[in-house]
């Protein structure tokens, strides 16, 4: 059974344009492990060099931000939807 | 702001005739009222940025009869801003926008007071400028000035109504409210330079900031009245492309470094510096790496053997090019077997952003011969080739 995960608009230039891909995984964390598998370019816009996620992307199960879930260790099921919300910063110009 | 909220207007402000006829469909509105049209005038807004989403901004809550109205901006109206920036008209180009700015609001509401800010929001002068206004809406375009409006929102307490657009998606929120979050516990770091893309880089929908700039004046008059649910602790999504908007849930982080419990930051720092952005320095060696639109064009014209590398998107290639082998910059990793590391590379995308980075790219994988055209195609619109459209 695969969780939806829902790829923002900046970050689907690296997922072949796809808003949003189906994958197997137990937790946030292999989900997000198997995406940036299979699409290797978007590996280093989520995480940074110590592997660890980066500030400036947030990422949701649902409406709820995995910070205060149980992070990466978060469980998923087939029924929640994993978004990736990076911080994007036009408007002015 | 909420203090006044439940009080009732101020004593010194009254409504004349040609106000109450005006401002008559927020009158009959139980949840506006006289009352509520008096805190409307009361009150001051200060807008950062005159821009996509500083249009529909200004001219809602100058039609919503909000009393002051500061702008900070120090643009001059440029042709392609008129796809979005709807308080700007063709007849401005060249100009001011705080000009355009205050004529327009002027001429929809002249009981609107309107305060000109010609300058760029800096650390020294953000604290002297937010202070006389109420609240904040942020309509800026880059993330050392997103950081500024906020620390100083969060250090002043006024509530910071913010939007954000990229392409066809938007998001919207208010931050620095009385116990809501705000965006350092959003983002506690901004990205590094280069890693997000700008919409000059990656386009917008014109409509889109028009959307999202309106949504914040509903919030800033809902925040004005002290009516409904605002949008604290939440942020809304919105994407234009197939019109579904999701909302998530935001927290204050206890740990957050500007309003968290043991907060770091009690004065502003500096923000250019925060975002990685270093100022270039005076009197540094030019560029090895590039090369200038003159310099391409004699080689050229002397028949030597370049291959043009464009990295643009198709659609960009579309208005206009230099006969170029394209190759998006998100697709060179893959299609770089295409190029030959023996010849001479010149890449060019629009403006010289993601040339430079291709550049870069390429150079890791030890292309010796390759570099980058400063200026773009722009450039070459701009000094060789008069004829070619410029976008």
């Amino acid at each position: 059974m695969a969780t939806r995960i829902l790829i923002p608009t900046p970050l689907r230039t690296y997922t072949e344009r796809k808003d949003s891909v189906l994958l197997e995984g137990n937790t946030v964390g292999e989900l997000l492990q198997r995406l940036t598998a299979t699409y290797v370019p978007l590996k280093r816009h989520l995480y940074d060099d110590t592997g660890s996620l980066r500030n400036f992307v947030n990422v949701y199960v649902n409406d709820e931000d995995i910070r205060y879930l149980q992070k990466e260790q978060t469980l998923v099921t087939e029924k929640d939807t994993v978004s990736i919300i990076p911080s994007i910063a036009g408007g002015r110009s | 702001m909420r203090e006044t909220g439940g009080r009732g207007a101020r004593t010194d402000v009254r409504l004349s005739r040609e106000e109450i006829r005006r401002y008559g469909r927020h009158l009959i509105l139980p949840e506006v009222g006289l009352d509520g049209q008096m805190k409307l005038k009361a009150a001051s807004v200060l807008l950062v940025g005159a821009g996509g989403l500083g249009s529909p901004l200004a001219l809602y809550l100058a039609a919503a009869g909000i009393g002051r109205i500061g702008i900070v901006d120090f643009d001059v109206v440029d042709e392609s801003n008129l796809q979005r920036q709807i308080l700007h008209s063709t007849e401005y180009i060249g100009r001011p926008k705080l000009e355009s700015a205050k004529d327009r609001i002027r001429a929809i509401n002249p009981n609107v007071e309107v305060e000109q800010f010609s300058t760029r929001l800096t650390s020294e002068n953000a604290l002297d400028i937010i202070r006389a206004f109420d609240l904040v809406a942020d309509g800026t375009d880059n993330f050392p000035t997103r950081y500024l409006v906020n620390d100083a929102c969060v250090l002043l307490k006024k509530p910071n109504v913010y939007g954000s657009i990229f392409r066809f998606e938007g998001q919207v929120s208010v931050f620095s409210a009385p116990g809501g979050p705000c965006y350092r516990c959003l983002y506690a770091d901004p990205p590094p330079p280069g890693l997000v893309p700008s919409c000059a880089e990656g386009g917008v929908l014109g409509v889109l900031p028009g959307i999202i700039g309106t949504m914040q004046a509903a919030e800033a008059v809902k925040l004005i009245l002290g009516i409904g649910e605002p949008l604290i602790g939440r942020l809304l999504l919105l994407d234009a492309l197939t019109m579904k908007t999701r909302e998530l849930k935001l927290r204050r982080d206890p740990a957050c470094k500007v309003c968290g419990d043991h907060p770091e930051i009690k004065e502003l720092i500096d923000y250019e510096m925060f975002c990685g952005i270093t100022p270039p320095e005076a009197g540094a060696a030019p560029d090895a790496d590039a090369i200038s639109v003159t310099e391409v064009k004699e080689k050229l014209d002397r028949g030597e053997s370049l291959f043009l590398l464009d990295v643009r998107e198709p659609q960009e290639y579309q208005i206009a090019n230099l006969g170029g082998h394209l190759i998006p910059l998100s697709d060179l990793p893959r299609r770089v077997h295409e190029l030959d590391s023996s010849r001479e590379i010149v890449a060019y995308c629009h403006t010289g952003v993601r040339s430079g980075k291709a550049v870069q790219f390429l150079k890791q994988l030890g292309f010796r011969k390759v570099r980058n055209l400063t200026g773009g195609i722009d450039a070459w619109a701009e000094e060789i080739d008069a004829e070619m459209p410029r976008y």
